[in-house]
């Protein structure tokens, strides 16, 4: 299935709730995340998308201002395509479904994106920190994340402010 | 007779341990010697990989993929530089295509062998492991003749390789392929065929096809549960498309499909396929220039792409996002380490604490790759 | 015999027969102990220079006689015993500390007493016990109670984990290893390891030596049933599974270091030479030459023991750094399921074949 195919499927099924945004690259879908878990569950589901493979999940801040981004790189065995789906969250508060029972490797990419964005993922049975320490202060791969001060009487060393390139 | 009672007990396997192959901590529920539950803990060694690359420029994320994967830095490197070219729809010349496909397939066979020795280890076989090691030793000292450096390489940039190759290297190489193809054979009769470590590794630790696409395994290990996935055969990249090999899947030779045996042997194999890429490549060498013309600071254009490669552990991918700057506005790397360890809990309960280390060997995981 | 030789010498100088007893026990003891050190001190050498070969390597070469530029690492285990007597003798805080400072040499005792009943030739031994394999059998159980002592005592779970293993190891392979022994005992008629010796001399055949391992197809297989029982015990790989390094650390050890650790190394070699030494003096006939008639002064007797034992001890050295580890349900089923019933069957075998034969 192509990108086009894929996209009326989900269209079909679930009609408005994929956003047409001619920024993306070729092979991206923008969707609204309210659905995201029923999405998720019926591109899992359908036989003739059969996405039983999340490849990646990667956050993205898309600048101080603007907003969080989830993107989500699905993959299908069966058929060897892929489709890469877009979900913004509000910078305030980013929250989207969990899909950690939809593709168990969810779990952990979940809490990867959580640790490093504050993206909060309802439904996930165990949302801790998994690669900072449980009681790190702030999200680190966010454009406006501050450094803690001291970690545990550490004081973390100040980053020198670079000259900008070029 | 009172009744006999058991009671769960934690056992932290880890941060110190033999066989957790870097700084992992497995906080194991055990009754006896049976676990019950496994809760893996990371980040030990956290290095800020994806934070690092979005304050420097887009060559200076090279070296810091060296240490992401330091089993497999080549093609830690390559799967980073196929994505940047991809993104900055820029072609390299032949050369350097070869080149790095020789260089993956030399650190793939490097990687395999420590991965299969230590494996040997944590079985408790200690002979085997130096045996491997003694014939990695020899790729890296051909490493080290081609760049400098024997574990972090910083050898494949955009756009090129650093060092063209010594020009004795190709005979070298190939020397060393006639040397290692018959040890195969002995490491096969020392460790793989012998009856203890297929007791221990057949019917052990079964990773089914489907959990194991669900749990996104991949590489050696999704091959070993008999899916037939390899990136340089599905979505080739560089120019895997012009050799001619096999992917190796399990095939449950000694017990069930996806055991810790079909693991094992299914690196095994792959050894084998790579030296042929390596006979096939070294073949057509082309001659010419291997450095290509580019500004000193790359600016790809706005964008963002992901694209995987198959390193030694699995799909290595690289999501990368350009704001049209020199410096990268995302990196991240999806690491096939990462993906293989988050299996563990669910193929763990059940059996003993040796198998524990047992499954957990045959994964392969790089705790490098897995923290960042 | 060494301790009645000297009782009975001091009886002719006077009659002070309490004193004259634990003299004897000293003096016969003290070499026994040095004997125990340097045995320890070759066969670690030994073990680094055997695995060093079979893994390609060349094992240690600084030290040894001259400074850095030694021959052969000879003095590396001199250089290794130092180490360990100088190192810091950790006790964790959280332990049970007279018990952890009590069970390397409750295991110590263990391979020393068993080490008093080897007869190295016709008249260098101890002690010649009339039940001297029951004796170094019964002994060699005493190490498991320092075992479990230390594992306990640790209060670590890797510790523990390791004495629970070994316990159940060494527990289970003794039946084997036990059942085993009878048979030349059978053979023999004897408990007495002299006699037992004796029993073997001259030849099958006038080609084969008359050892009881030869004597049989059942007794055949009981030597090996009986050795790879007697690897089990001393927790050596494939067995080694009290111990996995890989597992569980270092299992009972985990919380030693220098001179009580050094103490359990040198028990391990100790249990090694002495289960060798039984296995030679049942199966392949103890001091006795392996050409009939041949090179049987007293010299000699011992040359042979030696040779024999240490050919043994390198068939366990070699056993370690081939093999992988089994485990722990596999070896219950290796001993229980496989080792026990054929035990069995060869001591049944070897009553018929008696009675029939002779």
């Amino acid at each position: 299935m192509n990108i086009e195919e894929i996209k009326s499927a989900i269209t079909n099924k679930f009609s408005g709730s994929v956003i047409e945004n001619d920024e993306l690259s070729k092979n991206q879908i923008e969707i609204k995340g309210s659905k995201w878990l029923e999405v998720a569950t019926f591109m899992r589901d359908n036989p003739d998308l059969s996405f039983d493979q999340l490849e990646c999940i990667t956050g993205v801040d898309m600048g101080e201002e603007s907003n969080l981004q989830s993107r989500y790189n699905l993959h299908s065995m069966e058929y060897r395509h892929k489709v890469e789906i877009v979900i913004n969250h509000d910078r305030k508060k980013p929250e989207i479904s969990s899909v950690e029972q939809v593709w168990r490797i969810g779990d952990w990419f979940e809490r990867e994106t959580y640790d490093m964005f504050g993206i909060s993922y309802k439904g996930h049975r165990d949302l801790r920190r998994i690669l900072c320490p449980d009681d790190w202060e702030g999200w680190p791969l966010r454009k406006d994340y501050e450094g803690q001060e001291s970690y545990h009487g550490i004081v973390v060393p100040k980053i020198k402010e670079e000259e900008e390139w070029e | 007779m009172g009744v006999v009672q058991t009671d769960q007990m934690v056992l932290n396997i880890g941060p110190q341990h033999p066989s957790t192959h870097g700084v992992l901590r497995l906080e194991v529920m055990t009754d006896g010697e049976i676990v019950s539950q496994i809760k893996p803990h990371l980040g030990y060694l956290h290095r800020c990989f994806e934070k690092h690359s979005e304050n420097v420029t887009y060559e200076q994320v090279i070296p810091f993929t060296d240490r992401c994967d330091y089993l497999a830095s080549m093609n830690s490197n390559f799967g980073y530089v196929v994505t940047m070219e991809e993104l900055m729809e820029i072609k390299v010349s032949d050369r350097v295509e070869y080149i790095r496909v020789i260089m993956g397939e030399l650190n793939r066979i490097a990687s395999h062998l420590l991965a299969l020795g230590v494996y040997g280890l944590d079985i408790g076989a200690f002979t085997p492991f130096l045996y491997m090691l003694r014939d990695r030793e020899r790729i890296l000292d051909m490493f080290e003749y081609t760049c400098g450096a024997r574990l972090l390489y910083n050898y494949m940039w955009v756009g090129g390789v650093s060092h063209d190759l010594p020009k004795d290297f190709e005979k070298i190489c190939i020397g060393f392929l006639d040397y290692f193809e018959p040890q195969i054979e002995e490491y096969n009769n020392l460790l793989t065929y012998n009856k203890i470590f297929i007791e221990r590794t057949a019917d052990v630790g079964v990773i089914p096809a489907d959990v194991a696409i669900s749990y996104g395994v991949s590489g050696p290990n999704l091959r070993g549960s008999g899916v037939n996935w390899d990136v340089r055969k599905d979505e080739p990249y560089s120019i895997y498309d012009r050799f001619e090999f096999d992917v190796p899947i399990g095939e449950g030779k000694f017990g069930t499909l996806g055991d810790c045996f079909d693991r094992y042997w299914v690196r095994m194999l792959e050894i084998k396929e790579s030296v042929r890429i390596l006979r096939q490549a070294l073949k057509d060498l082309p001659s010419g220039d291997v450095h290509q013309a580019l500004p000193k600071k790359i600016r790809p254009p706005k964008g963002s792409i992901y694209r995987r490669t198959e390193s030694p552990r699995g799909d290595l991918g690289y999501y990368i996002i350009s704001d049209g700057s020199p410096i990268p506005s995302r990196v991240k790397m999806r690491s096939p380490a990462f993906t293989a360890l988050s299996c563990l809990d669910e193929v763990s309960k059940g059996w003993m604490i040796s198998d524990v280390i047992a499954i957990l060997g045959s994964l392969d995981i790089v705790l490098g790759e897995i923290d960042r | 015999m060494t301790v009645d030789f000297l009782i009975d010498w001091f009886s002719t100088i006077g009659n002070f027969p309490i004193l004259a007893f634990i003299l004897a026990v000293v003096i016969s003891g003290i070499p026994l102990f040095l004997f125990m050190a340097l045995n320890a001190m070759v066969a670690v050498y030994a073990e680094r220079k055997v695995s060093a070969f079979m893994m390609d390597r060349i094992g240690p070469m600084g030290q040894g006689p001259g400074l850095h530029a030694g021959k052969w690492g000879l003095l590396q285990t001199v250089a290794d015993a130092i180490k360990l007597l100088v190192k810091e003798d950790t006790i964790p805080q959280t332990s049970d500390k007279l018990l952890f400072k009590m069970a390397p040499f409750i295991i110590f005792i263990g391979a020393f007493l068993g080490l008093a009943a080897v007869p190295f030739n016709s008249s260098l031994q101890v002690v010649d016990f009339n039940v001297g394999v029951f004796y170094i059998i019964a002994v060699g159980s005493i190490g498991v109670i320092g075992i479990v002592m230390a594992g306990w005592s640790s209060n670590n779970k890797w510790s523990l984990y390791g004495a629970m293993r070994s316990a159940a190891q060494i527990i289970s392979y003794e039946i084997p290893a036990g059942l085993s022994i009878i048979i030349p005992i059978m053979m023999a008629g004897t408990m007495n390891l002299q006699t037992m010796i004796q029993f073997q001399s001259g030849s099958i055949w006038g080609i084969l030596p008359n050892w009881i391992i030869f004597n049989n197809p059942f007794t055949f297989l009981a030597f090996f049933i009986f050795f790879i029982s007697a690897v089990a015990e001393t927790n050596r790989t494939p067995f080694d599974i009290p111990e996995a390094e890989s597992e569980l650390v270092a299992g009972w050890m985990t919380e030693y270091s220098g001179f009580r650790w050094a103490v359990f190394f040198l028990s391990e070699y100790a249990n090694m030479f002495v289960v060798s030494g039984l296995a030679v003096a049942g199966f392949l006939g103890g001091w006795q030459s392996p050409i009939p008639g041949m090179f049987d002064s007293a010299g000699w007797g011992l040359f042979w023991f030696m040779v024999k034992v240490i050919f043994l001890i390198f068939l366990m050295m070699w056993f370690r750094w081939t093999f992988p580890r089994l485990r722990v349900d596999q070896l219950m089923h290796v001993c229980w399921k496989v080792f026990i019933p054929i035990a069995m069957f060869n001591i049944f075998g070897v009553g018929i074949w008696k009675l029939i034969i002779g």
